[in-house]
C-alpha cells in the first residue's frame, strides 16, 4: 500500500510520532529511567555484598538493619522489579503469538512482581525499623 | 511465527532460516545474551528476596538460606548471577549510549561488544576473586 499523499493527521500529531493510540514512548522511557537509577545502585550492591559474603545472620541483620543500606536496598529491589516487570513483558509480547497464554502471562508476571516486591519491601522495613 | 500459524486459521508455511545459516555477528550474540541475562536476572531478584525474608524471619530460616548459598551448587548459581547483573550492566550502558545515537557504526559496534563480552567476564572472576582472597567465608 502506498503511503497517502495528503494525510488527516496534523503536523503536531506527526512531530509527537504518537500515532491513534496518543501513546507509546512510556514503557520505552520508563525502562531507560529505570535502567539508569539502577546503575549505580547495582556498582553499590555488588560492592555491599562482595565486602558482607558468607556473612553470619547477625551481620546481615546489621547491615540490612542501617538506614543507609536499607534505603538503599529498599530503592534496589523496588527499582530493580519494575524494571524487571517491563522487561519480562516485552519477552513474552515477542514470543508468546496466541492472545489466551499471552494475556495469562502478562498477567502472572505482573502479579509475581508485586507479590514479590511488598515481600521484600515488609523485609526491609521490619529489619530497618 | 510458526505457532500462531498452528494454532490459528493461517496455513503453516515454511519458514526462511534467519538463524541458523548465518555467522552470528558480535552485536546479535550481545543482543540475544543481553535478553537471556534480563530474564535470568529476574530469577536472581527471587535469591536477593530469598535472602531478605530469610533476614527478616530469624536465623532459623537465615540458616536455610546460608546453606543453600554457600553449596556447591548455591555458589554455582551466584556466580552465574553475578556474571549475569555485570554483563547486563555493562551491555545495558551501551544500549543507554546507543539511545543517544553513538555506537553504531558497525565495526565499532562489533569490537565494544567484543570487550563487552571479554570484560564482563573479567569483572566477575574479579569480584569473586576478591571477596575469596578478603577472606570471606564463601
Amino acid at each position: 500500500m502506498a503511503a497517502p499523499k495528503t494525510s488527516l493527521r496534523t503536523p503536531m500529531a506527526k512531530v509527537r510520532g504518537l500515532g491513534a493510540a496518543h501513546r507509546g514512548t512510556e514503557h520505552f522511557v520508563r525502562q531507560r529511567v529505570s535502567a539508569i537509577g539502577l546503575v549505580p545502585l547495582v556498582l553499590w550492591f555488588v560492592w555491599a555484598v562482595a565486602a558482607h559474603a558468607g556473612a553470619t545472620f547477625t551481620a546481615s541483620e546489621a547491615f540490612l538493619s542501617h538506614p543507609v543500606n536499607a534505603t538503599l536496598m529498599l530503592l534496589l529491589v523496588l527499582t530493580g522489579i519494575y524494571h524487571a516487570a517491563i522487561g519480562i513483558q516485552v519477552v513474552i509480547e515477542d514470543y508468546i503469538p496466541s492472545e489466551g497464554p499471552r494475556v495469562a502471562l502478562l498477567l502472572l508476571n505482573k502479579f509475581a512482581c508485586v507479590v514479590v516486591a511488598l515481600a521484600c519491601t515488609l523485609a526491609i522495613l521490619k529489619l530497618a525499623l | 511465527m510458526a505457532d500462531a500459524a498452528a494454532s490459528g486459521s493461517r496455513k503453516q508455511r515454511p519458514l526462511s532460516p534467519f538463524v541458523s545459516i548465518y555467522r552470528w555477528p558480535v552485536t546479535m550474540l550481545t543482543s540475544i545474551v543481553h535478553r537471556i541475562t534480563g530474564v535470568g536476572l529476574a530469577g536472581g531478584a527471587l535469591l536477593i528476596a530469598w535472602w531478605l525474608i530469610a533476614t527478616a524471619a530469624g536465623p532459623g530460616a537465615y540458616g536455610t538460606f546460608a546453606a543453600v548459598a554457600g553449596s556447591w551448587f548455591g555458589k554455582l548459581v551466584l556466580f552465574g548471577f553475578t556474571w549475569a547483573l555485570v554483563f547486563h550492566l555493562l551491555s545495558g550502558i551501551r544500549h543507554l549510549v546507543w539511545d543517544f545515537g553513538y555506537g553504531f557504526e558497525k565495526n565499532r559496534a562489533e569490537r565494544i561488544g567484543t570487550i563487552i563480552i571479554a570484560l564482563s567476564v573479567i569483572l566477575t572472576i574479579a569480584i569473586w576473586a576478591l571477596v575469596y582472597f578478603r577472606g570471606g567465608a564463601l
